[in-house]
């Protein structure tokens, strides 16, 4: 009888030992996701996408489909930004844009992201046109397929469409800095 | 005065809803049960089917697209996680990330069932 | 802003009874008088006043706009309806602090008036452990989430209410809500004190059973009110989302429920001591973790409050200590209340109770793992996921086939013992349930085999309840509630397998066909109102037999803040909602139309008025002894 009471004993205090562990392990847990980004970016994974996939798009002024792989094949990099004339941060983004089509050996590629001719063309007059090919994305779909999310997302590609930087939201100095040493080097 | 207020307030509208698909077709069951089983990357806590974004406007046409392509269900979401991550799908799907997902419930259940029946049947120790 | 200084000196005021009545009781313990001190009755009654005086300055301050309070500033407008106006006050976080703080004052003190006639120190230590509750959601409110901030240089405007939250199920959801959850702090308080003085018995059950039917039965009017406003303002027909705001609510119902069929049992027979208690620790605990995953903004939602780090830390560190000294009392006096095992027989009401608490568990860890495994993936190996409507169809369906089954014999069962004789009835009842189902799938020609199963299983569980409110030995709100339980699977089933829709791009003067409808959209009125301007569609629905039926849905553009809502227009029937939303669409002169045929809507919010409806009566049923 007293074994068997001793053994019930030490069976709770395993139990409660066992509890008080998992109450601590849950709290530490929940005190860590408190501090965590909660909104979800695809970036920050899924780095099995490494390659671009092909596709074609009409061209903004002469209506021609162009194919991407095609035009990749004249320069070492290609940057290709998804942007849309109704999208505020695209204006603030399309100087830093020319900046970077003075390097030699980058090509900036537009992907108008369901725009109207119109406007599109007139963003273009109005602040520039930083892109060497102005393709356009009617309907959203091949933003889609590219596996982009809004406007402005830009990708930079190397002339195999391997993906070497992937920019959600505008751009920045610093993205600005990264492209430059990747470009040159 | 008042017409002018309007037009200001339809600007706002366009600001607010989407450029949309202009297909006139109306969407079919399977695209809508499809959208309901996706993820919105812009308003992250509503379906593709529920939410007005123009991201959601334009996945429900790559749905479309998808479907008339020939692929199936299960391939369109296949497609999609590896182009946006698992994140995007309502279903966890099975694999070793979500195993204790679906096995701890089941443990809840068959747990609970033991004791009943200890309870019940196994005699009282004297 | 005099007036938000006394508003905030009214709540410290508060907090200092709170900690005055703690120490009263602590000290009264030990004295051996068997009166209660006079002092206790005062500093709670205090307590309460001081928390009623800081309410109705802030709802005062919401009354008149008085834009100085920066909780008024942020969360109101001077153009808003009167009604919006008041309910705003409980449409924020600060706001809706203050009226759980209201809630959680007045239940002790109708708790503390109501309990005389129980033993004075299970009183006493009710009242220590739920004053440690108030302590905590005090500090909490004044630390962290002060409702009386001030501003100053003072806004002449205010910056409006999200208009999805105005709308009159809204406005009246977090108070019945916040009763239910209140309620179960009772419960929780009431169980520590029970095992600390080693009162858990028949009587204790009996009169721990109201406060469970009371917040059983508001918790599900809030729910129920939620849901409707998701269902007509959410615009897109649904009305569960399995969103984890909406899970955080189902949980503590779920354990709530196994508590109301687990404390009878305790009632009748004197066992299942430490699994009350358990449930009754559970259930609240549930709930302040609810607070924490709403208010911490933890969690990725649509209706999670604006929220920073701070508040989720400390209701955290808060829900810890609970459950560390739940857990500490229940191990140090859980052999004061040990039971005398009583042998359960198979055949017995106690078996169909364990039953029910065996599938509620179940359904509670299915929920419970769902909202928040995402979050410990995502801390232990940065992968996130989403946990949607598939993974609950998919373990919680095909459970509910024997759950139905379990429950309509259940209750025909007796306490004890119940000798089985073989009657004539059960194959009436059988061969009924078998024509009722075959006609049911052949109307609505289902050929699925789970729907067939589950309609069976329900129409089974309806034909058994419906004959027991003939019998006069029955509890009849218990066969209401599982009545309306039944119905409101069976209309959800029903409403699921058997919902269309139509969404379409047209112009004005179009039209498009659905099943045997002619929907035509006729025209667009513009119109403003003092705090919106809208655009109206008029829409006509022509049928086989030329009755016209008219739908205006609506868009609105509410200007402070600058939101737009899509107003769905319903026409109610009683065996179908017709349900329209439109949308404006970019640069075309298109509308997006959605046409859903809905049926047996009403039905889901009849039932759920027919579970809530149970409840009320047993709350203010007088006890009889049912054998």
């Amino acid at each position: 009888m007293e074994a068997h009471l001793q053994f019930l004993v030490k069976k709770k205090i395993t139990l409660s030992f066992l509890i008080i562990a998992f109450l601590v392990f849950c709290f530490l847990i929940l005190n860590k996701a408190l501090n965590k980004d909660k909104t979800y970016s695809p970036t920050f994974q899924n780095q099995k996408v490494t390659y671009l996939p092909d596709f074609n798009l009409p061209e903004l002024f002469s209506s021609n489909e162009i194919q991407l792989s095609e035009i990749v094949k004249d320069r070492d990099f290609s940057l290709i930004n998804i942007w849309a004339s109704w999208c505020v941060p695209c204006r603030e983004e399309n100087d830093l844009l020319k900046n970077l089509s003075n390097i030699s050996s980058l090509q900036n590629i537009g992907i108008n992201y369901k725009d109207k001719k119109k406007n599109s063309i007139n963003f273009l007059n109005n602040y520039g046109n930083p892109f060497k090919y102005n393709l356009v994305d009617y309907n959203g779909t091949q933003s889609i397929n590219l596996g982009a999310y809004g406007v402005p997302e830009t990708f930079l590609i190397n002339k195999n469409r391997k993906i070497l930087l992937k920019i959600i939201g505008p751009i920045n100095n610093d993205h600005i800095r990264k492209i430059k040493e990747i470009t040159n080097g | 005065m008042v017409k002018k207020k309007f037009i200001i307030l339809l600007i706002l509208f366009n600001s607010v809803f989407g450029n949309c698909y202009s297909e006139n077709e109306p969407f079919s069951k399977l695209e809508n049960d499809i959208a309901k089983n996706l993820r919105c990357l812009i308003c992250q806590g509503q379906s593709i089917y529920d939410s007005n974004s123009e991201f959601a406007l334009s996945m429900r046409v790559y749905i479309k697209d998808q479907i008339n392509s020939g692929y199936s269900e299960s391939q369109i979401y296949k497609i999609l996680v590896k182009k946006y991550g698992q994140w995007i799908v309502y279903d966890p799907g099975y694999s070793k990330k979500t195993f204790l997902l679906w096995v701890i419930p089941i443990l809840f259940f068959l747990l609970g069932g033991a004791i009943i029946y200890i309870r019940i049947y196994k005699k009282k120790k004297t | 802003m005099m007036l938000s200084n006394l508003g905030f000196f009214s709540l410290f005021l508060g907090l200092v009874s709170s900690f005055t009545v703690f120490f009263c009781s602590v000290f009264n313990i030990k004295k051996n008088s068997l009166k209660l001190e006079n002092k206790i009755y005062k500093f709670l009654t205090f307590q309460f006043f001081f928390v009623v005086i800081g309410f109705f300055i802030l709802l005062y301050s919401f009354f008149t706009s008085d834009f100085s309070n920066a909780t008024v500033y942020n969360n109101s407008h001077s153009t808003k309806p009167l009604f919006y106006k008041i309910t705003g006050l409980w449409g924020n976080h600060e706001g809706s602090l203050l009226l759980w703080l209201l809630v959680l004052t007045s239940f002790i003190l109708f708790f503390f008036f109501n309990s005389k006639n129980e033993p004075k120190n299970f009183r006493l230590y009710t009242l220590i452990f739920h004053q440690i509750i108030i302590i905590g959601f005090f500090i909490f409110v004044l630390k962290t989430s002060n409702p009386f901030d001030t501003l100053f240089p003072i806004p002449t405007e205010g910056l409006g209410l999200n208009p999805i939250l105005q709308d009159p199920a809204l406005a009246i959801h977090p108070p019945v809500l916040y009763v239910g959850y209140v309620g179960t702090s009772i419960i929780f308080a009431s169980a520590l004190a029970a095992m600390v003085t080693g009162y858990v018995n028949s009587i204790w059950a009996k009169n721990l059973k109201k406060w469970v039917l009371i917040s059983w039965t508001f918790l599900t009017g809030g729910i129920l009110l939620g849901s409707i406003w998701a269902y007509y303002e959410l615009g897109w027909g649904g009305f569960w989302f399995w969103d984890p705001v909406e899970n955080i609510s189902l949980m503590p119902w779920l354990s709530l429920t196994a508590l109301l069929h687990c404390i009878s049992t305790l009632e009748k027979r004197g066992i299942l001591k430490s699994w009350s208690i358990i449930l009754s620790i559970v259930t609240f605990m549930l709930s302040v973790t609810g607070t924490f995953l709403v208010r911490s903004g933890i969690l990725n939602s649509v209706h999670t409050f604006a929220n920073d780090p701070s508040r989720g830390i400390y209701i955290l560190i808060f829900l810890f200590i609970l459950i560390f000294m739940s857990f500490v009392i229940f191990l140090i006096f859980e052999s004061k209340n040990l039971e005398n095992k009583k042998q359960i027989f198979f055949l017995s009401k106690e078996t169909s109770v364990l039953i029910n608490n065996w599938f509620m568990i179940y359904f509670l860890s299915v929920v419970l793992i769902g909202t928040v495994y995402p979050i410990f993936l995502d801390v232990i190996t940065s992968e996130k996921i989403s946990i949607g409507p598939p993974f609950y169809n998919k373990l919680l369906i095909p459970f509910l086939v024997p759950f139905f089954l379990f429950m309509s014999v259940g209750p025909s069962m007796n306490w004890i013992k119940t000798n089985l004789k073989f009657e004539m009835s059960y194959i009436y009842y059988f061969l009924l349930t078998l024509i009722a189902t075959g006609i049911t799938v052949y109307y609505l020609s289902q050929k699925n085999l789970l729907t067939i199963i589950l309609i069976f299983s329900l129409v089974f569980l309806i034909i058994k309840t419906l004959p027991n409110f003939l019998k006069n030995n029955t509890n009849h709100s218990q066969n209401l509630s599982h009545l309306g339980f039944a119905m409101l699977m069976l209309s959800i089933l029903f409403n699921s397998v058997t919902s269309t829709e139509i969404i379409k791009n047209i112009k004005v003067g179009d039209s498009f066909i659905s099943k045997n409808e002619k929907i035509t959209f006729k025209k667009v009125i513009k119109e403003e109102e003092r705090n919106y301007s809208s655009i109206i569609g008029i829409f006509e629905i022509k049928n086989n037999y030329d009755k016209i039926i008219k739908l205006n849905p609506e868009i609105r553009i509410y200007n402070q803040p600058v939101i737009a809502t899509s107003e769905a227009a319903i026409k109610t029937t009683l065996f179908k909602d017709r349900f329209i939303t439109i949308n404006l669409i970019k640069d075309e002169q298109l509308f997006n139309v959605r046409y859903q045929n809905k049926p047996f809507m009403i039905w889901i919010w009849i039932s759920t008025l027919i579970i809530i409806f149970g409840g009320t009566f047993a709350i203010f049923s007088k006890k009889k002894n049912y054998s």
